[in-house]
């Protein structure tokens, strides 16, 4: 198929932001947002599966890269001097769009000149198969979930805001994937943040989800600032943005060994920008906070595809990392922190979607494990399954929130699954998936990030993978609890709950019909939520248990096949294999997890209780999070605060009575003379006189003085 | 005889003249608190002035300082009509003729 129909791939969603900005404009047109929306991101979709076919590797072989330019976006030219005109041609026979110049030297010499571009940063899109698995998650999840957007917002009074808002968000997103440099890719991902703080925002007359919107964007500048550290230090160790050249140079630079200390640099400092995006330690605070905003947006862009972005630029720029022997194992540290980490506070949370925010935290910590021991295609595998499971969590929890009034709390509900029976096994499939049951998606694709940690601990020798491998495991004991926890919570026992106060920011006629009856159904009790919702959702669920078996073989392929293949890759058949011995260890782990979770939150609940009595003070550092929020905020918020304040004194005490004094000065020499002028008539004859006898004294003492010399 | 002693006056004379009646003109125009007084005696200093004009003009010899004298005066005496109705216009608003009550451009 025609590579250049990827160039349509991010303008078709801009255009169509800008229409459903428009529509929003009017009050009628509203409506239409979401169907434009839907169908722009549908064509994406389709142009993606149409181009992956040139990208699906037969065997072995690698498929080369494609770059489709759309138009020279940043082009700087300049000077490099030869003293002789050999080299200087050859220079520049290698550049192409160079010229070479002759002109008189200094010394009298002749100098050879090539003109040519130091810095080109183009609007162009680079194509491997990394970019199509990305493209198919980025696309495929946001098509559902627009679909699904489109019965839940209905009734919103940004309606058209939030459509326009999502286009803009797959225009970013697929400009971060596409990029074919650093600098692009720098768009793309502050595009998305951009993106993601108007999306938390959604509903602005809600002062929490205000200070959430503001979080997110401050947290993530400071990742961001380490990212463009990262590349301005990159362009001045490579010479270049493209990320083609650059890792060229790299391997280059790795083979004949001559490292210097930016090369160590670039790593850590593009790590920050991950982390940040990614919500890993100690940049996660803002993604629990972000679950303020409307839930297909949490399950979009803070579940499925922004926040795996850290992972993809890791993966895109491995070799960058692998020249650091420091950089992967540190990626590799944090994220199997991060995983036990969150997966542990999310055994005491009782708000439904910020269980699954710090889910998503611990499942990305995953992916950072997987990356940071080489295991690309495991983390990219698990970000492809996770986006599937994932995505239909909180569409789920977006249904059941749908259903109670924007009742979140999980003390509040019990006993839904008559109520709500679609939502009730949708959700079902989604937890399986997230507890790695086996044989679902998240079960193969934590398999494989464990066994190959467990590999290289064993086959080098290394501690610290097998650490790590056992802290996966942990966590993959705790996931399994964590999500049947909740999903026993909601869905068995007796049948009771409480309604939220809120329908989901909706207006307050949402749920009155045209002639002004209260449909009371709809508003007052729980119920099962349309088809226009369930459908998406029956797509992801068919996803969720099946992208594994399916997916497996594929990603591995595609992985391989692109630039994100590790070098230091072990040989086929070199040392133990783990994947068999891996699948019935997590397996028996999660069937172990869900078992208790059924029966602490199903069958006895009183145990929970008291299990819980008999740790209080455990189960109270678990609820307040470990107090992170409370230390950043005395850590950092509250000195930045005093130090603002002392500026903001300093402005106003110090520089403003400057300024203000110097204004006062033409005023205060004003008010000095105003009584000279006293408006009577005499009193200016007096001047004129006195003036007069001036001049006439100053001109005869000028004579007299003249007569005198 | 009196032929002669008119040609004892010399230019001194006509200056020093000139300038008393404006120094008087002038301090009139100050010290006067009404505006028909202080009228005349802005003519008085023109009178001042006049009077060095004819001096210079016998100095010299010629007739450019008389011939001015004339302008001078025909058009003190247009200014005068015209000061003096303002004056009448200026005393009908204020009954008064002090120049103290126009005072409203006071810094």
């Amino acid at each position: 198929m025609d590579i250049e129909l990827a160039k349509w791939i991010p303008w078709i969603p801009a255009g169509a932001a800008v229409l459903c900005g428009l529509c929003a404009m009017k009050r009628q047109l509203r409506v239409a947002s979401a169907p434009i929306c839907i169908l722009a991101i549908c064509a994406t979709f389709g142009i993606t599966i149409l181009i992956s076919g040139s990208f699906s590797p037969n065997g072995n072989e690698s498929v080369k890269p494609k770059t489709v330019e759309v138009f020279d976006w940043i082009n700087i030219w300049g000077l490099k001097t030869f003293s002789s005109r050999i080299p200087a041609e050859s220079y520049a026979n290698g550049n192409p769009g160079s010229k070479v110049i002759a002109r008189d030297g200094t010394d009298g010499e002749k100098e050879f000149v090539v003109r040519k571009p130091i810095f080109v940063a183009g609007f162009s899109y680079l194509l491997d198969s990394l970019t199509i698995v990305m493209l198919y998650v980025v696309t495929g999840v946001g098509a559902l979930v627009a679909i699904y957007a489109a019965g839940y917002m209905a009734g919103d009074r940004g309606y058209a805001r939030f459509f326009s808002a999502v286009c803009l968000f797959i225009f970013s997103m697929t400009t971060l994937v596409m990029a074919d440099n650093l600098l692009l890719l720098f768009l793309g991902w502050e595009g998305v943040g951009l993106c993601s703080y108007l999306l938390i925002g959604h509903y602005y007359n809600k002062p929490t989800a205000v200070a959430a919107a503001k979080k997110a964007f401050i947290v993530n500048r400071v990742g961001d600032l380490g990212f463009m550290i990262g590349i301005f230090t990159a362009y001045i160790r490579y010479d270049t943005v493209v990320i083609h050249e650059m890792l060229s140079t790299v391997s280059a630079t790795m083979q004949n060994g001559a490292t210097d200390w930016r090369d160590h640099l670039i790593p850590f400092m593009l790590m920050l920008g991950a982390f940040g995006k990614s919500a890993q330690l100690p940049l996660y605070v803002w993604l629990p906070d972000a679950m303020e905003g409307p839930t297909p947006v949490s399950a979009l862009i803070h579940a499925a595809t922004m926040v795996t972005a850290g992972v993809y630029l890791i993966a895109r720029m491995l070799p960058l990392f692998e020249i650091s022997p420091y950089a992967l194992p540190t990626v590799a540290v944090i994220g199997a922190i991060t995983a036990l980490f969150a997966a542990t506070i999310a055994l005491c949370q009782y708000d439904i979607k910020r269980i699954f925010a710090y889910s998503t935290i611990s499942q990305l910590g995953y992916m950072f494990l997987a990356v940071g021991f080489l295991s690309t295609a495991g983390g990219i595998f698990h970000l492809f399954t996770h986006a599937f499971f994932k995505a239909l969590l909180f569409l789920t929890a977006g249904s059941v929130m749908h259903a109670l009034a924007g009742q979140l709390d999980l003390r509040k509900m019990s006993g839904l699954r008559k109520k709500m029976p679609v939502t009730c096994w949708l959700m079902f499939s989604g937890c399986l998936a997230l507890a790695g049951f086996p044989f679902t998606a998240g079960f193969f694709s934590k398999d494989m990030i464990l066994a190959a940690t467990f590999e290289k601990g064993i086959n080098e020798h290394l501690i610290l993978p097998n650490v790590l491998g056992v802290i996966g495991l942990l966590t993959a004991l705790l996931t399994a609890f964590y999500a049947f926890r909740l999903w026993f919570r909601i869905f068995t026992g007796p049948e009771k709950y409480e309604m939220g106060a809120e329908h989901h920011g909706a207006e307050p006629d949402h749920g009155i019909s045209k002639n002004g009856s209260v449909q009371v159904e709809h508003v007052r009790d729980a119920h099962e939520v349309s088809w226009l919702m369930n459908a998406p959702l029956l797509v992801l669920a068919c996803g969720a248990l099946t992208a594994g078996f399916l997916g497996d073989e594929w990603i591995e392929r595609m992985v391989a096949a692109s630039a994100a293949r590790p070098a230091h890759v072990p040989m086929v058949g070199e040392g133990v294999h783990l994947h068999g011995l891996m699948m019935v260890v997590s397996g028996v782990i999660s069937v172990v997890g869900i078992m208790a979770a059924a029966y602490f939150h199903w069958l006895n609940r009183d145990a929970a209780e008291q299990f819980a009595d008999r740790f209080v003070s455990t189960v109270r550092v678990l609820t307040n999070k470990y107090y992170v929020d409370e230390l950043y905020d005395a850590m950092i918020v509250r000195p930045l605060r005093v130090v603002g304040g002392v500026f903001y004194q300093f402005d106003r005490l110090v520089i403003d009575s400057l300024v203000m004094g110097l204004g006062f000065l033409p005023r205060a020499l004003g008010l000095a003379i105003q009584p000279s002028q006293r408006g009577t008539l005499q009193g200016y004859g007096i001047g004129m006189a006195i003036g007069m006898v001036t001049i006439v004294v100053l001109v005869l003492m000028a004579i007299a003085s003249g007569h005198n010399s | 005889m009196v032929v002669s002693e008119l040609h004892s006056l010399v230019l001194s004379h006509f200056l020093f003249t000139g300038a008393v009646l404006f120094i008087l003109g002038l301090v009139g125009f100050l010290c006067r608190r009404n505006m028909i007084m202080m009228f005349l005696c802005t003519e008085m200093m023109f009178q001042g002035v006049v009077i060095t004009l004819v001096g210079f003009s016998r100095f010299h010899g010629n007739l450019t300082g008389q011939t001015f004298v004339i302008f001078v005066l025909t058009v003190a005496a247009a200014e005068a009509a015209l000061a003096l109705s303002l004056v009448v216009l200026l005393f009908r608003r204020k009954r008064t003729l002090d120049p103290e009550a126009w005072s409203e451009l006071r810094g």
